[in-house]
């Protein structure tokens, strides 16, 4: 109990003071609206080639700017030797780690609320059919986004490199799960059901959030504390 | 000794690598349908199962520097990997000239074509992590975290981009479903997987000599500081 409210401790102060300046949210929101806009000029936006790709286009715009929000929120804790605090505190790492993903989740998911009707005026795509497949997708591929962000942000805090290395590091390891998010989210877009030939894809979310939520909670403490 | 180790790998294998090009330059045949490019299946598929095999051993060395904080662990990942990185290349580029003569392409978004490439780059991104970090424990900590990351990934990368989609031949070797090569060509072919394990084995014994004279090198600086 009081180990889960820990967690809610931390996840609460990132959102509070996320909440307070609004620095990535905003940063991560109109950086979604450019990467929207240029797909514009990438390709001719009919109704049909859009409907073909729009998962692929919306995940992309997902991790491009979800990676704004997640790479700084180990970063952010330097100021005033904060991290140190954090480390030091009767905190664990592994709940610190959860803490923050919670919190990172929470802003991607607003982040991803508000893109996704947007890309459906800019685009012509009625993507209301399937809203409840699409959330349980979304939460899924978002979990694994935020996973993998949020322990790449802690793997390289203290590295001179920090801008230039993550996203060589980051955006190779969500591979699996970009193409499971991608896959399943095109299918409910056109308004189909999931149906049998895609539960891989759904199982392959799954198992991709499962073993990477217990590789993280349990190497977090080494790549923190030493 | 190690120093020894080096020259009789190095020498096993030269010999190898000779008799196995006589072999399959000078004795075997063209191959039916595809010619005289067959031949590249003697360098592409052990450069592939030589740098997987490196790639493990990297995990397993990765993990026992975070049980053991033996140093020697995090040299042995970083040569593995290293030598992996190479021979990963070795097999996408041989693939690729493959390709070219086959399938008229260089490059096609295969499944297993797909997969060497992430591993190429999340190995890429682990040797580029190792150059951003200076201080040998917290680099071996952080690398061995993010060598068992993309270990892990692999495996999952290598199973679901199947499910995506494949053009590449299926397995040729009997181990998988008993017999697709001529038996006269695929000998070369174990014994030619053994040569490039052994020039793997002696580059990373090298490098691993390289990485203890550097600790040397770290240390003796470390110590002039101090006086």
């Amino acid at each position: 109990m009081l180990y889960l409210r820990q967690i809610l401790a931390i996840a609460g102060k990132d959102l509070r003071s996320e909440l307070r300046s609004k620095e990535t949210v905003n940063a991560s929101l109109s950086f979604a609206l450019v990467i929207l806009l240029l797909f514009s000029f990438a390709f001719d936006p009919s109704a049909e080639t859009v409907r073909e790709i729009s998962g692929g286009l919306l995940w992309l715009v997902f991790a491009f700017a979800g990676a704004l929000v997640l790479n700084r929120s180990f970063a952010r804790e330097q100021p005033n030797d904060c991290l140190d605090a954090l480390i030091a505190s009767p905190t664990s790492g592994a709940q610190l780690f959860l803490g923050k993903c919670l919190a990172n989740f929470v802003l991607l998911m607003a982040v991803e609320m508000i893109c996704v009707p947007v890309f459906g005026i800019f685009y012509n795509v009625a993507w209301t059919r399937r809203i409840g497949w699409l959330t349980v997708v979304f939460a899924l591929g978002t979990w694994a986004l935020t996973i993998i962000g949020t322990m790449f942000s802690a793997l390289t805090v203290n590295l001179r490199l920090r801008e230039l290395m993550l996203p060589i590091l980051v955006y190779p390891m969500m591979i699996p799960a970009l193409m499971g998010a991608i896959q399943l989210t095109t299918v409910l877009m056109t308004g189909a059901p999931p149906g049998p030939e895609n539960q891989v894809w759904l199982r392959l979310l799954v198992g991709f959030d499962i073993i990477f939520t217990i590789l993280g909670v349990g190497l977090v403490e080494i790549v923190l504390v030493g | 000794m190690r120093e020894k180790l080096i020259y009789l790998f190095s020498a096993i294998a030269a010999v190898l690598l000779a008799w196995d090009l006589y072999r399959v330059f000078m004795v075997l045949p063209d191959e039916a349908n595809q010619g005289a490019i067959y031949r590249i299946i003697y360098f592409h598929v052990p450069a592939a199962m030589t740098s997987l095999l490196g790639f493990f051993v990297a995990m397993v060395c990765s993990a026992l520097y975070l049980i053991t904080r033996n140093l020697r662990f995090d040299s042995v990942a970083a040569a593995v990997t290293e030598v992996g990185v190479v021979f990963a290349a070795v097999n996408l580029v041989t693939g690729s000239i493959w390709g070219r003569i086959i399938w008229g392409i260089w490059w096609t978004w295969d499944a297993r074509l797909t997969s060497m490439l992430v591993c190429w780059l999340l190995y890429a991104g682990y040797l580029m992590l190792r150059r951003a970090i200076d201080e040998p424990t917290q680099r071996a900590r952080l690398s061995a975290v993010l060598s068992i990351f993309a270990f892990v990934d692999v495996i999952i990368v290598w199973k679901s981009i199947e499910w995506w989609r494949t053009q590449h031949p299926g397995p040729v070797l009997s181990i998988r479903n008993g017999g697709g090569m001529a038996p006269g060509m695929e000998s070369p072919l174990w014994w030619n997987v053994l040569a490039m394990a052994l020039v793997a084995t002696s580059l990373v014994l090298l490098r691993m000599r390289q990485e203890g004279i550097r600790r040397e090198i770290d240390a003796l600086r470390r110590y002039a500081h101090a006086l």
